[in-house]
């Protein structure tokens, strides 16, 4: 692994922990909007954990990396659509 | 692994950082979601347009052009849905933000734009459905 690779997965292993930091923070807000905050903070950790696996793929030559990055997009994009539904219109 | 591969994905590593920066930093959920969506698609881009020039080979390059239409075309989707949600919760804007073009042309009950309304009943699925519910 060269230095570029690490440099590389440095940014977005720091890039998950502030995803992170923003998922857990400020929980004094009404809840519905803190919720979609939490939603965009988990939205994002899920196209950088797309971004990680195909970092990995590409270092240690493992292909079948892409395949699961295929379904974690399809996975993340109905999570993100589900919860921004149902926060919208409520119990209906 | 050649340079171009590895420089291709340090800037698509170094967009998805800004993208978590912007999530992190931003003061307001509209921001935020600008964020997310521009700088961490864009990230996604080039990581795996490094990542397919490193395998190059025709299955890998497929399933690499896959992830990024797929990616392009849902996450403006899905910060759609977020931003519509968050602005009928009435999430709070930021302090110096100047103008709301969206402001009372919403029925706020039906979630519906006030000025179609009033010219002609719409008679789509979607409609009648709700009708129904009420």
């Amino acid at each position: 692994m060269t230095i570029l690779n690490m440099l590389s997965f440095g940014l977005l292993i720091a890039a998950f922990v502030l995803a992170f930091a923003r998922m857990i923070r400020d929980p004094r807000r009404e809840h519905r909007i803190l919720a979609l905050d939490r939603v965009v903070a988990v939205d994002l950790m899920s196209t950088l954990s797309i971004g990680l696996m195909i970092l990995y793929a590409a270092v240690t030559g493992q292909t079948v990396f892409f395949d699961v990055a295929i379904t974690l997009a399809f996975i993340a994009f109905l999570g993100t659509t589900a919860f921004a539904r149902y926060l919208e219109k409520g119990k209906k | 692994m050649n340079l171009l591969s590895e420089i291709l994905m340090f800037i698509g590593a170094f967009f998805m950082f800004v993208a978590a920066l912007g999530v992190f930093r931003m003061p307001d959920i509209y921001m935020r979601l600008h964020a997310n969506t521009k700088s961490a698609t864009f990230g996604v881009l080039f990581l795996v347009s490094g990542a397919a020039w490193h395998f190059w080979e025709i299955a890998i390059v497929m399933r690499a052009i896959i992830i990024v239409i797929f990616i392009f075309a849902t996450a403006p989707v899905a910060a759609h849905m977020l931003g519509r949600a968050a602005y009928f919760a009435k999430a709070p804007v930021w302090k110096g933000t100047l103008s709301d073009d969206m402001k009372d042309k919403y029925d706020p009950k039906t979630h519906e734009l006030a000025g179609i309304q009033k010219n002609h009943k719409p008679t789509t699925a979607k409609s009648k459905r709700d009708k129904q519910d009420d």
